[in-house]
């Protein structure tokens, strides 16, 4: 069975299409398709939007977070709040918490987190360069928002140690009770979590 | 308790599977049995495919089914590599549509790391979702020699009577697993900054010391439902075991040190022991390193040393006494059982006692033999099927 269906350009294009994440090769030829039909409103403009955004891409000089301008848009905004860094450890935790509006302070993306089985010490992560910033006279509180996991966790100790002597105020996201949660279907774990970050009503 | 068969009042069992259906799963090519809300006996001659079913059955509960296979393995040799089994599991009345299986990517060509499971047509992210839907437990010829064999295959087989009841576990455990790898890595790595070690080395004390305590109340529970049965039926064929745990954090936990000081303790004792396990290689002190023991209780006797058939019961009787346990605190749901090979041990008066008891629980038991005969005291309380070459019949 050949699953070639179009000329190569097309089945390029299908095929790069195939490698986003979320989509497979059937969700990929559909996409393809839409793009193919609406060459001029579609296809082209993204064209032009992917070229110009390939060719602007850079990494943040301050806090790592991709964007086509560096300092990037969410450094430059004067009306953050400069008092406040957040640590993410990917550019899409960003994205998270910029879409829930929780966050007005500044960011600062690692990169990555500590995992010594794939090789990721330290000096791997964008780690120096926090330090820096978190003996900036006008930084009072670092928020250390990383994964609950095993080595967000380990992670989260590494920077408690590392930004102990520039005296901000660190902190960490509340683990416990979700949004709409019931205690009823939470494991104990969660509800253990929760109990330790109860906070006064 | 009983002495003839028909004093037994079996009770329906409440989490039972009413469909199973295999694709390309050893050697079935494709396959759908109808299973009864009662005891499940597959008989047939060696190599026919019978402990396949209870593999293929055991893949509907979270982790490597009863023979610990590679997933790649229980494909079909004629098949292209994929493989799946669906089933519809009852659970107080209500239906639960389970898949699971593998599927290659065609495009690549690369092999499936893990297993597909959904759940009522959701898909789940890994395995752990089945424990909250369907509790399995399991005895199989493997497992023979579990009360002779090396103390991480008792702790295994503990660990996965422990999900049946508490599901939470095997997150602790694979936190623990995960903290304990990375933390080895460091050691291996020749990494000597403290910072790097002590997040992991609290976080294995947290997840440690939640492990060993949910063995011991495990251990405790079983006692006393091993008690019970004790005092229920002195005479039973499958003695009372006493069971217990050996190591530095349980011991701890049982002298009524408070957890949270088991916790310090351990980050401290981790932090001390640094270069010792730089040098062996490994993390040496740990949950990971109890044994979970068992007693031949009439005896008192340890159970490593009793005869082969003495252990054999044994593990019967602790795999009933667990079942009566979960069922208790899984609101009389018993676990489905995979009993493989189980008449092999068994005179046929053990034989009888055991199909009262589990017919007595209400678990859907599903049993391997080659000869039918042997199941005789099922006769009309039990589902049979012949097993011939990836075939099966209802007979």
């Amino acid at each position: 069975m050949s699953d070639k269906i179009a000329g190569p350009e097309i089945e390029r294009l299908i095929s790069l299409l195939g490698r986003m994440p979320g989509l497979g090769r059937r969700s990929a030829r559909k996409a393809a398709l839409a793009l193919l039909k609406r060459r001029d409103d579609l296809l082209m403009p993204l064209a032009d939007a992917m070229r110009d955004a390939a060719e602007k891409l850079t990494e943040c000089v301050q806090c790592g977070n991709i964007d086509t301008i560096s300092p990037c848009t969410l450094c430059a905004d004067p009306r953050r709040d400069q008092t406040m860094i957040v640590v993410v450890e990917e550019v899409g935790d960003l994205w998270a918490l910029e879409r829930a509006g929780a966050v007005r302070g500044l960011y600062h993306v690692l990169g990555g987190h500590l995992s010594p089985l794939d090789g990721i010490g330290p000096d791997r992560l964008n780690i120096a360069k926090l330090v820096k910033r978190a003996h900036q006279p006008e930084v009072t509180e670092i928020l250390l928002a990383l994964n609950v996991t095993v080595e967000g966790q380990s992670t989260a100790h590494y920077l408690t140690d590392a930004l102990e002597a520039s005296g901000v105020m660190l902190s960490r996201l509340a683990q416990g009770v979700p949004v709409g949660g019931e205690l009823d279907y939470l494991d104990e774990g969660t509800l253990l979590a929760a109990f330790k970050s109860r906070s006064k009503v | 308790m009983t002495d003839n068969d028909h004093a037994v009042l079996p009770l329906t069992p409440k989490i039972w599977v009413k469909r199973l259906t295999l694709t390309n799963v050893r050697n079935y090519a494709s396959l759908t049995l109808e299973a009864p809300a009662a005891p499940v006996v597959l008989f047939g001659s060696n190599g026919a495919g019978k402990t396949n079913l209870l593999e293929a059955v055991s893949m509907l509960a979270p982790g490597q089914g009863i023979r610990r296979a590679a997933l790649a393995d229980l494909a079909r040799h004629a098949g292209g590599g994929d493989w799946a089994v669906a089933a519809s599991v009852m659970r107080d009345g209500e239906p639960i549509d389970i898949g699971t299986g593998i599927r290659g990517d065609q495009v690549t060509g690369q092999r499936a790391t893990s297993r597909i499971v959904r759940i009522d047509g959701e898909g789940q992210s890994g395995t752990g979702a089945l424990a909250d839907v369907v509790e399995i437990a399991w005895l199989t010829p493997a497992l023979d020699s579990l009360l002779t064999g090396p103390a991480a295959e008792r702790r295994r087989f503990l660990d996965r009577l422990i999900l049946c009841f508490d599901p939470s576990h095997r997150t602790r455990a694979n936190r623990f697993e995960r903290a304990m790898r990375q933390r080895n890595r460091l050691l291996d790595d020749g990494v000597r900054d403290d910072a790097q070690f002590r997040g992991l080395e609290e976080q294995l004390a947290e997840s440690g010391v939640a492990m060993a305590a949910a063995r011991l109340d495990a251990v405790a529970a079983l006692n006393v439902v091993a008690e019970r049965r004790r005092s229920r039926a002195p005479d039973s064929p499958f003695p009372w075991a006493e069971a217990a745990l050996e190591g530095t954090l349980e011991a701890q936990l049982l002298s009524e040190v408070a957890a949270v000081d088991v916790e310090d303790q351990y980050a401290l004792d981790l932090a001390r022991t640094r270069e010792r396990d730089r040098a062996a290689g490994r993390t040496l002190t740990g949950p990971h390193r109890s044994d979970f023991l068992l007693k031949h209780g009439p005896k008192s006797m340890p159970g490593r040393l009793c005869s082969t058939g003495e252990q054999k019961a044994l593990l019967v009787g602790l795999v009933l006494a667990h079942a009566e346990l979960s069922a208790a605190r899984k609101q009389g749901a018993a676990p489905i059982l995979l009993l493989d090979e189980i008449a092999a041990h068994l005179d046929e008066y053990r034989r009888g006692a055991l199909f009262d008891e589990l017919l007595l629980l209400g678990t859907q038991a599903w049993m391997t033999g080659t000869d039918r005969s042997a199941f005789a005291g099922l006769e009309g309380r039990a589902g049979f099927f012949r097993v011939d070459d990836g075939f099966v019949t209802p007979f």
